[in-house]
This record gives C-alpha cells, sequence and structure tokens, in this order.
C-alpha cells in the first residue's frame, strides 16, 4: 500500500486547468519534492491534498483512507500537515505559544474540565508546554521562545512555520517554499532541518524553488508544468531531462 | 497577567462600595455596573477573541430576561430554577442563530446578528399575549430570601442585590478566564488570526467559534435574568439595538481581547451617563465622538495604552 496515493487529481479554476490528471505516490519516510514554473499548480496540489480547496475529481489516499472528501482539520488530525508560504503567523502571540497551538490536537481537555481549570487541563496545558519546547529545542528556536512572533527575523518565521507544524506530530508533512527568499546561510539551515525531521520518522513533500536545496535533498522530484506532471524521477534524472530542461530553459531555437 | 495582590484588593474595594456609598442612587449604579460587566466580558469573547462583532448581544440579554421572568410570573418558578434556565435558553438561542451566522465573517457576520436583534424587538413587541408587548412585563419577583444561620437576607433590598449580582459576576468572570486560558482560548486566538492555518493544524474553526458563541450568549441570559428580578419590571426598551452598540462599545474601548478590558469598560460606561446628564441629548454624540476617537488612537482601548506606557515605562528604565 502507498504511504500516499493520488490518482487522477484535477481542479480547474474557470476555464484553467491547476491540476490536470495528476497521479503520483510518496513512499513512507522519504522526502520529495514538487518543482515547477510559477502558476504551475504546486500549490494547488497541497491545497487539494490537505482539503483547503476541494478537487474537481480523483482520489487522495493517505494509508488507504480517502481524503479527497474531508476538511482540513479532519486531514490533520490524519497526520498530514502542511504549511503556508506566508510568514507573519500568529503575530500577537510568543513562538512559545504559536507551538503550543500547533499541539492543539494532543490536549484532550473537555470543556468543562477547562471551565474548571481543574488538574487535567493545567496538566495537559502543562505537557503541551514542554512539547513545545522540546520542538522548539530540535529546530534550534529555544532561546527565541519568549518573543512575540512578529518580531522574529524572516528566516527563524519560516522555521516558526515549520515548528508549529511539527507540534501536530505529522505523518507527512508537506511543506511550502519553505526556504524562499532565505539567504543561502538560512537555506543551509532548513535544509539541515528537514533532514533531522526525516531522521524522526516523518514523510515530507516540498513544494521548492531553491533547486540547489531541492536536488540536495530529494530523493524523489515531481515536475510539474502548466497543472500537468510531465516528469518523475532522482535528482539525477530530472536534471536530464530534456522536458524539464525545456521548461525551466526554453526550448532551443529550431535551425 | 496582573498579580493577585491588586486583584484582590479590587475585589475588596467592589465589596466596600455600596457600604461607603449607601445612598439608593449609587447602589442602582453600582448593580448596573455589575451586569454590565457581566454583558461586557461575554460580549468580548465574540468581539476580542474570534474578532466578530456582534450586534446581537442586547437581544440574547433580552431573552435571559423575559425567559427568567416569564418562569417566574406565569409558571411560579423560584428564582434557582429560572436563573439557570434562563442561561440556558439565551446559549441555545444563541446555538440556533449560530448556525447560519457563523458561516458568515467580518461585515457579513455583523449584519447577520444585526437582523437577529431586530427580529427578537419585534417579536417580544408582538406577542403581546406572553409579553404584553411595548407596555412591557411588570410584577417581576425579586429572587426572594435566603435563610442563613437564622438570618434571613431579602433581595429586594438593593445591598443585598449587589452581592448576589457580584457573586455571579465573579463565578462569570472565573469561567471565562479558564475557558479563554485552556485549550479552547489558544484554538479561539488560532482561529482568529488565521483560520485557514488553524484548520491545518486540527482546530475546527466552525466548532471554535460555535462554541465561543454559545458560551457569551449564554452569559448574557445570566445578565438578562438578574436585570429582570432587580428592576421588576422589563420592556423592549432595554434589549434594543441601541444597548447591542453601547455594549459593543465597552468592549472596544475597554480593550479588546482581554478580560480586563470589557471590565474597565463597563464601568466606565456605565458611569459615564450619570456624569453627562447635564448634557442631555448630547451625551449621545459624545459616545459616538469617543468611539471614534478610541478607535482611531487607541485600537487596543484604555488597557492597550496601560500595557503601552507601562512597556515604555520598562524600557526606559533598561
Amino acid at each position: 500500500m502507498d504511504f500516499l496515493k493520488i490518482s487522477n487529481l484535477s481542479k480547474s479554476y474557470g476555464g484553467v486547468d491547476a491540476n490536470s490528471d495528476i497521479s503520483l505516490s510518496i513512499r513512507e519516510n522519504e522526502i520529495v519534492s514538487i518543482i515547477g514554473p510559477n502558476g504551475a499548480g504546486k500549490t494547488t496540489l497541497f491545497d487539494l491534498i490537505t482539503g483547503v480547496t476541494r478537487a474537481d475529481s480523483g482520489s487522495v489516499l493517505f494509508q488507504g483512507t480517502e481524503m479527497s472528501h474531508m476538511a482540513t482539520s479532519e486531514i490533520a488530525k490524519l497526520g498530514v500537515v502542511r504549511t503556508f508560504q506566508q510568514t507573519k503567523i500568529f503575530r500577537d502571540l510568543t513562538v512559545l505559544e504559536a507551538v503550543m497551538v500547533g499541539h492543539h490536537l494532543h490536549d484532550h481537555t473537555s470543556l468543562w474540565q477547562s471551565l474548571l481549570a481543574n488538574r487535567t487541563a493545567r496538566d495537559q496545558k502543562q505537557k503541551k508546554q514542554e512539547h513545545a519546547l522540546e520542538i522548539l529545542e530540535f529546530m534550534g528556536m529555544a532561546d527565541k521562545k519568549d518573543l512575540v512572533t512578529q518580531n522574529l527575523p524572516y528566516g527563524e518565521q519560516k522555521l516558526l512555520n515549520v515548528a508549529i507544524a511539527l507540534a501536530v506530530e505529522p505523518k507527512l508533512l508537506l511543506l511550502d517554499e519553505p526556504a524562499a527568499g532565505m539567504n543561502p546561510m538560512e537555506s543551509m539551515r532548513m535544509l539541515g532541518t528537514i533532514r533531522k525531521i526525516q531522521e524522526t520518522g516523518i514523510t515530507v513533500g516540498l513544494v521548492e524553488h531553491n533547486m540547489r536545496l531541492v536536488m540536495n535533498i530529494s530523493e524523489r522530484v515531481f515536475v510539474l508544468d502548466y497543472g500537468e506532471l510531465i516528469a518523475e524521477g532522482e535528482p539525477e534524472e530530472i536534471r536530464a531531462n530534456p522536458k524539464v530542461i525545456e521548461v525551466y530553459l526554453g526550448r532551443q531555437a529550431s535551425a | 497577567m496582573p498579580k493577585l495582590a491588586p486583584k484582590g484588593l479590587v475585589i475588596l474595594a467592589a465589596l466596600a462600595l455600596p457600604l461607603v456609598f449607601n445612598e439608593a442612587f449609587y447602589q442602582h449604579i453600582m448593580i448596573a455596573a455589575v451586569i454590565n460587566i457581566i454583558l461586557a466580558v461575554s460580549l468580548g469573547i465574540i468581539v476580542g477573541y474570534i474578532g466578530e462583532l456582534s450586534l446581537a448581544h442586547g437581544a440574547f440579554y433580552g431573552i435571559g430576561a423575559y425567559t427568567s421572568a416569564l418562569l417566574m410570573v406565569k409558571l411560579g418558578l423560584p428564582f434557582v430554577a429560572a436563573f439557570p434556565l434562563s442561561v440556558v435558553s439565551a446559549g441555545f438561542m444563541g446555538l440556533i442563530i449560530g448556525i447560519p451566522s457563523l458561516r458568515l465573517s467580518g461585515h457579513y457576520f455583523a449584519i447577520a446578528t444585526l437582523g437577529f436583534q431586530g427580529i427578537v424587538v419585534l417579536l417580544i413587541i408582538n406577542l403581546v399575549d406572553l409579553t404584553r408587548g411595548p407596555m412591557g412585563l411588570p410584577g417581576i419577583p425579586s429572587p426572594g430570601t435566603l435563610e442563613i444561620f437564622g438570618w434571613t437576607i431579602s433581595f429586594g433590598d438593593k445591598l443585598a442585590f449587589y452581592y448576589l449580582a457580584f457573586a455571579v459576576m465573579i463565578v462569570v468572570l472565573i469561567l471565562v478566564r479558564n475557558l479563554l486560558r485552556y485549550k479552547f482560548g489558544e484554538a479561539f486566538i488560532a482561529t482568529r488570526e488565521d483560520s485557514l492555518l488553524a484548520a491545518s493544524l486540527g482546530v475546527h474553526p466552525r466548532n471554535c467559534r460555535m462554541l465561543a458563541f454559545v458560551v457569551s450568549t449564554a452569559l448574557a441570559g445570566a445578565a438578562g435574568s438578574l436585570y429582570a428580578h432587580y428592576t421588576m419590571f422589563i420592556s423592549p426598551d432595554s434589549f434594543t439595538l441601541g444597548e447591542s452598540i453601547y455594549l459593543v462599545t465597552m468592549v472596544i474601548v475597554g480593550g479588546r481581547g482581554t478580560i480586563v478590558g470589557p471590565v474597565v469598560g463597563a464601568v466606565l460606561l456605565t458611569a459615564l451617563p450619570e456624569v453627562l446628564r447635564f448634557a442631555g441629548d448630547l451625551q449621545f454624540v459624545i459616545y459616538g465622538l469617543m468611539l471614534m476617537l478610541v478607535v482611531i488612537f487607541l485600537p487596543k482601548g484604555i488597557v492597550g495604552l496601560v500595557e503601552q506606557t507601562k512597556q515604555r515605562g520598562a524600557s526606559l528604565e533598561n
């Protein structure tokens, strides 16, 4: 059984096919990247997988469970969690509080327990806090825990995105342009972090424009162009694929 | 979070206040302030924590008041039964109204609640057989008497009623604080800040918003019940759109996104009409002006201003 299996997924906006008839699968504990020019439908694919937008047709199976009809929060419960491109997340919270929000699903306080602030409520909050701290340590951000998120430098705002998603304890983590706008130092740090995440047993899917990062880290790469999957394979194969070169560099002028 | 000591002092002062200013007029204003605190703090859950503007809080207040009054007048229920039932009925109406209106957000949600506010007032006016319509409902009994150690406390008395209302207010404040401090408060804020991100973390935005709305409206019902048995006469005039806007003003002037904010706003806006009495109808102009100025210059309200000055003071010291 495939870990994540996408079959014939399509979505169009008006006359534009954002994703047309995409089929691909991701194996457990690998790192895969989805690349392609702007507007190729990479983020749309993430949106369809995580229920942010509903597909016109096709299916998404995660560990054998059909997800294409599910709400985003239910998909998160199954262990499929994604990040968004934006920084400026939960701007008024501290870094620690923001990561604690990510652990919401593992907080088993009931409404009554919370209204009465009984032992369970306090214990659960304590646990959530400890878990969030562990994650911040894992990300190398523990010293920033009391900072208000909007005061973080850009690179760490991007890392915070990942930290919050990790707090959900995902099985499949989908990162939407985690290294966008980063300087080489910051993207090296992101690369290291993604490797470490994989080592903990999490499967990672990336949408990314930074080719050095993609080629360095991915076990397999999928290439989208105008909503269609035009190539898939190991980084070396992708680099040598004439279709991919054409998409990125343009067609050679015919003599 | 302010330290416990000043909080305790404020509570002690509030308990001593009606003994010091023991004229009926002052005691009346204090009771009104306590009821307004319950209303503003509960509305603050919606306005401050899920970030939506509800213009129907006065209607839920009215539902609580009429439920409690009618249960006692028509069915002869005691206050101890009528009070919780008014909480339940206001919360239940919150659930019914929340189902369609919480699908909306921003201006659309505000307009939906505005519509409900209008409907409730029209219903109270037109269900003459039940509510006596615009003539109002007289003869509502007071909460009755309580016997402790041979003492008989009559809640028809202003002083005793103040302490009853104050006790309810403290319970409400504690419940709201607890709700917002643990799992659900965090989820409310996450939903307010970015509902898409919240959903992708497994928070169910619509359920969260519904929970906040139902708790908020139920507590407005509690305030309504207290009000009905205090004034012993209720009419639709007390639960109009004007009242709803007045409550929103308390939350915004005091400072949304906190619990202290609505408390401060409620006390201020209860006292202000008495201070501004000389201005006659002009006082409404003054409210409007005040709201505008606060929204423009103090987006976080009075509490926000205090925090800001504190931080500035702290950074100067460093």
